[in-house]
């Protein structure tokens, strides 16, 4: 015992020609670790069983992407047929759509909505504490505990060309209103800038965290050295949201294709469709509406090797430039 | 130099200015709507429509809040929610908070494997359709596990659980329990969870308003409008029945006037259901912001 636990910590060198031995007693080593600690095992046993059955389950599902699945003969009854659905999706007249649809939400979301947190974060750290601070965090932050369901309900009777507050501004002003709910050009803005006032003040507390970390000598040695407040904050504390900005953006990038059937589909119509329809609300509508289970199987497949790929192209590239704060 | 270097310039003061001044326009912005919609609740709804209503209430009615606790499908909803989010967020907390304090022991043989095989799920998964004839072949279509059960846990809250732990119980008090022959299921009930309150109530939160606004399972999983949870039925008030009063179909004036003034009623209960559905999590908001912050603080820094 005594022996094995000095090997363990690295009080001594092994010798080599006890290397066998000494695998023994790790093996018996690991083997009392595990009886010791039985119960841990019972512990981990409900999300073991939960991330098996719910999230590796649908994997072993992910193979009907490549058989024509028929639901009496079961996953693995059901015949092979290869990329063939694959195939016909991409020949499908509404690929292209669907794929400008998907990218060029997420980008524009992206583009608009992720500097605004940063910004945010970086004026909330130059006020002090106080009541003003307190209550703009705090009317901020609430709109991320809206549901989807009710912020669709509040964008449909904000717009309502009837009676939504929107119309009636821009009427005021004298302009002519374009109806947003129905019209296909304005679907991309209104979801961008609807998901920017629900998440804008929640995004900004893992920026605050980052900036909770910044060393004050180098404030204190920057204000000797006569820095501005905006020199400071340019110079200071902009590098040091760097690393969870890149974490961020890396991370979305991985989820580029996977932009929501919720919200989406809530404001989905007829009408707008040709502007709003994307690859997750597809797939939904093939697969459950329509019981196309194979067929977008293979397109939902199709979308997670995009991501993935994406995920990792990025990755790379961050890492190219800065090691460290690339995700591995 | 005449001017000390802790004094502010008037460089400072103008970035100052500016910093309130977005900070001042994020607020009115973020805040007004919901005013809005309080007041367009509680107003004449010829004044909202007709857009004479701005800020304050105009023509006070609560006809629209009425109307909304007449309707038997929202207490249906109310019930059905109370009781999904209520079972759902205990099995999320009875399946994350072991397993993360089993990941959180650095004596845990396997604890790689386990870390491993979670967080591959984070970016890999078997997408809508596999997922939805699996709970099928299980049998738990129209069932409450249909609800529950997909969505047991999440590696996030895990990791920001395990990383809790990890950092905020001392290892000493941990050793010290076991020393003196205390089990781990003991020592999990009896030590750590008591001194973890925190993270508890943090993760009760973030899966109980999780719970209470989803709606997308339901969507799927259900086909029994008796067991929609609130949020299903709030889609049909606010979403569904929309398209009728606005598709622009052409109609002539008496129609076109009768579709208007339904139109104001029906803008006018949209307004209150939207508000009822909000008051359960905002009213709760406000004490528990801290933790909620706290929350995210944890996951961030050092996850």
């Amino acid at each position: 015992m005594q022996d094995a636990k000095s090997v363990l910590t690295g009080g001594t060198l092994p010798e080599l020609h006890k290397l066998p031995e000494l695998r023994k007693r790790k093996q018996r080593h690991l083997f009392k670790r595990v009886l010791r600690n039985w119960e841990l095992y019972l512990f981990i046993a409900p999300a073991f069983f939960y991330f098996l059955i719910f999230v590796y389950g649908p994997m072993y599902g992910i193979q009907i992407a490549f058989k024509n699945f028929i639901p009496v003969k079961g996953i693995i009854g059901s015949p092979w047929v290869g990329f063939d659905h694959f195939v016909r999706f991409f020949h499908s007249y509404y690929f292209w759509d669907l794929l400008w649809n998907t990218f060029s939400i997420s980008l524009y979301g992206l583009a608009v909505g992720f500097p605004i947190p940063i910004l945010l974060a970086l004026a909330f750290n130059e006020v002090k504490d106080g009541f003003f601070k307190r209550a703009v965090q705090t009317v901020t932050y609430a709109p991320h505990f809206i549901s989807i369901v009710v912020m669709a309900g509040m964008i449909i009777s904000f717009l309502s060309p009837s009676t939504g507050l929107i119309p009636h501004a821009i009427k005021w002003l004298g302009i002519d209103t374009p109806d947003f709910l129905t019209d296909p050009r304005w679907f991309k803005t209104m979801y961008v800038l609807s998901d920017i006032w629900q998440g804008a003040g929640w995004g900004t507390i893992i920026f605050l965290a980052a900036l909770s970390g910044v060393d004050p000598g180098l404030h204190e040695a920057a204000i000797i050295d006569g820095a501005s407040r905006f020199q400071r904050v340019r110079h200071i504390n902009f590098p040091a949201l760097v690393p969870a900005m890149t974490i961020l953006l890396i991370l979305n990038m991985g989820t580029l294709l996977g932009v929501g059937y919720e919200k989406i589909l809530l404001l989905q119509n007829p009408l707008n469709m040709e502007s709003s329809d994307v690859i997750s609300t597809y797939v939904y509508r093939s697969g459950l509406l329509d019981a196309q289970y194979s067929f977008s199987t293979a397109i939902g497949v199709f979308n997670s090797v995009v991501n993935a790929i994406l995920l990792v192209l990025v990755n790379q590239i961050v890492r190219r430039t800065n090691e460290s704060s690339s995700l591995w | 130099m005449a001017v000390s270097a802790i004094k502010e310039t008037g460089r400072d003061r103008a970035y100052l200015i500016f910093n309130y001044a977005m900070l001042t326009v994020a607020f009115v912005v973020v805040l007004y709507p919901m005013l809005y919609m309080i007041s367009a609740s509680v107003s004449d709804p010829k004044a909202v429509s007709s857009g004479e209503m701005w800020l304050l209430p105009k023509g006070i009615t609560f006809d629209g809040y009425r109307r909304v606790f007449q309707d038997a499908d929202i207490w249906t909803g109310y019930a059905n929610a109370i009781l999904y989010t209520a079972v759902g967020t205990f099995i999320n907390l009875a399946v994350t908070l072991p397993a993360a304090y089993a990941l959180s022991r650095k004596d845990f043989a396997g604890r790689g494997f386990f870390m491993a095989m979670f967080m591959v799920t984070m970016f890999f998964g078997g997408g809508l359709v596999p997922t939805y004839l699996l709970v099928k072949e299980l049998g738990m279509i129209n069932t409450i596990w249909a609800i529950v059960l997909p969505s047991a846990a999440s590696i996030w809250n895990i990791v920001v659980c395990r990383t809790f732990f990890q950092t905020s119980i001392p290892k000493e008090l941990q050793e010290a329990a076991q020393i003196d022959g205390c089990s781990n299921f003991r020592l999990f009930v009896k030590i750590v969870l008591p001194l973890s309150m925190a993270i508890v109530a943090v993760m009760a939160l973030f899966y109980g308003v999780g719970n209470w606004n989803s709606y997308f399972p339901a969507l799927i999983y259900l086909n029994d409008s008796a067991k929609y949870p609130l949020q299903l039925v709030l889609r049909q008030i606010l979403v569904l029945q929309d398209l009728s009063t606005q598709a622009g179909v052409s109609i002539d004036a008496t129609t076109a006037e009768a579709l208007n003034s339904k139109a104001e009623v029906a803008a006018l209960v949209k307004y209150a259901v939207i508000i009822v559905a909000i008051v359960p999590v905002i009213a709760i908001y406000p004490f528990l912001q801290r933790y909620f912050v706290q929350g995210v603080m944890i996951g961030s820094v050092k996850g």
